[in-house]
């Protein structure tokens, strides 16, 4: 009988960090069955060889290391700056995975210091992270937080030795070829132009009122579900565009407009087009989609 | 000569019919008289149009890719909000000099039998190759600063209202001066009442 092939070897090493990507990665219901192929030499939560004190004394070699939160020269973990200790690891590992917005683009953590705080590839939408002469084997798996099956989509295809394509920004096409729109159970209120007023109905589109970032953003939050069942647009709150190296916007829950006209369009499509289709889809009333699906009053 | 081919020949029926429609309004117009106009017989009419609204209806689609094509020009020209004003007065005022029919079509036809369009030309469907350049004037007009953010169809309403009655009233014969004369004050009318506070 074949021994099994050896785990391989991941070190999870966190910036500056909420720990929302930990937190994600616990909810994936195939967990268990990724830990037969992968082993983690380090990680915040889950059981693993080494604690970081005893991993900053001899910096291991590693198949993947999984970066979680942003990036900051000086910032220390156990009384390692970010700048020595992510750049040895890096150079000892395979694969690096850039895991969430802050790691990815900076996020959240970067508006407190936006000159020194950054991804380590990217630092918005420009390519000058600590890590940038590492670039080939680098993944960035954008979201606030990133699903946990994006995650094990990026470690099971590295573990079956096969080749990730990637976008611009070094996602995963596979699972960033997507807008956040495509599969949107609201795509039939889109295309008809009927508003939703508020959150959580299960009517209307939210792009016109609500700010929702759906037809812009990268991600397939509406074709591989989260926690299996749902999605924000599905719930009835709009994308807030967490994939994009754009985030956090501005004024997240309104849709900016000039004279009832939304500032951005869908992406790629040119205003001319989208206005003309948008004014004849505006001119009939679909009384089906104008009404509540289930009439608690009916 | 050289034979027309069936798309010249509908631009040409089209061209009669409108003349005819403005003039006569849409019910007094009938198919025999276009086809009089033309000097083509009904049964052939029927070739190019199968219904006298069919016909209609490709005249307002006609007029708002003329005017639609007017205004994307003045669009594109990169001049500052104020000119793109002046210069949509004076397109709009030159093509009711010049090709009256249009604009009678317009006002007295197509807006005022709305029970003829209802049917095929639903809402803004029929006009909104003119409708969407409107939208694009405004939209660049507040995203640069100069218009005042609003409702699209209150300023639509105020531009095109504005000019449609005075093109209305000249062809009433109200106006003491030639419709031209007042192009620069109308101008400056429609770009105080939209500007920036």
């Amino acid at each position: 009988m074949p021994s099994k092939p050896a785990k391989l070897r991941v070190i999870w090493l966190q910036g500056i960090t909420c720990n929302g990507n930990t937190h994600s990665f616990l909810n994936d219901p195939d967990l268990e069955r990724l830990l037969d192929s992968v082993a983690f030499i380090h990680h915040p939560i889950l059981p693993c060889t080494k604690t970081l004190k005893e991993l900053v004394k001899k910096l291991p070699k590693s198949d993947i290391l999984i970066f979680e939160g942003a990036y900051r020269a000086d910032f220390e973990r156990v009384g390692v700056a970010m700048e020595t200790l992510l750049s040895a690891l890096a150079s000892k590992t395979k694969h690096i995975i850039a895991l969430g917005s802050c790691a990815s683009f900076g996020g959240i953590f970067k508006e407190f210091s936006p000159e020194h705080i950054s991804g380590i590839l990217f630092d918005k939408e420009e390519e000058r992270g600590p890590l940038k002469m590492m670039r080939e084997k680098i993944i960035l798996l954008s979201g606030c937080p990133a699903h946990p099956k994006w995650l094990s989509f990026v470690i099971e295809m590295i573990v079956a030795g096969k080749r990730i394509l990637v976008d611009e920004y070094r996602r995963p096409k596979e699972l960033y070829g997507y807008l956040v729109h495509n599969g949107c159970l609201r795509n039939e209120y889109f295309e008809w132009k009927v508003d939703s007023d508020t959150f959580g109905t299960k009517e209307g589109c939210l792009f016109y009122a609500q700010g929702c970032q759906g037809p812009y953003t990268h991600g397939s939050c509406n074709k591989i579900l989260w926690n299996e069942v749902s999605s924000k647009t599905r719930a009835g709150t709009p994308c807030v565009g967490c994939t994009e190296p754009t985030f956090p916007k501005r004024d997240l829950f309104s849709t900016k407009t000039y004279m009832s006209i939304p500032a951005e369009m869908p992406l790629g499509i040119p205003k001319r087009s989208y206005l003309a289709l948008a004014g004849a889809a505006k001119s009939f009333h679909i009384k089906r989609l104008e009404e509540r699906l289930i009439d608690d009053n009916a | 000569m050289a034979r027309l081919s069936k798309e010249e020949r509908k631009i040409s029926i089209m061209s009669k019919a409108l003349e005819l429609f403005s003039k006569e309004g849409f019910y007094q117009t009938t198919m025999p008289s276009i086809a009089e106009k033309i000097g083509m017989s009904v049964g052939n009419l029927y070739n190019y149009f199968t219904s006298k609204e069919m016909l209609a209806k490709d005249l307002i689609l006609y007029i708002a890719e003329i005017l639609g094509e007017e205004i994307r020009k003045i669009n594109e020209s990169g001049v500052g909000t104020q000119e793109k004003i002046e210069a949509i007065v004076h397109m709009y005022f030159r093509i009711a000099k010049d090709r009256p029919e249009t604009i009678e079509y317009f006002l007295r036809v197509y807006l005022s039998n709305r029970e003829v369009f209802q049917n095929s030309c639903e809402g803004m469907i029929c006009v909104s190759a003119f409708v969407t350049e409107m939208m694009i004037f405004f939209e660049e007009g507040v995203r640069c600063g100069e218009l005042r953010d609003q409702d699209f169809f209150s300023a639509f309403g105020l531009f095109m209202g504005y000019l449609g009655g005075m093109v209305f009233i000249n062809g009433e014969n109200i106006l003491p001066k030639p419709l031209g004369e007042y192009e620069h004050t109308i101008a400056e009318n429609i770009y105080y009442a939209l500007k920036t506070r």
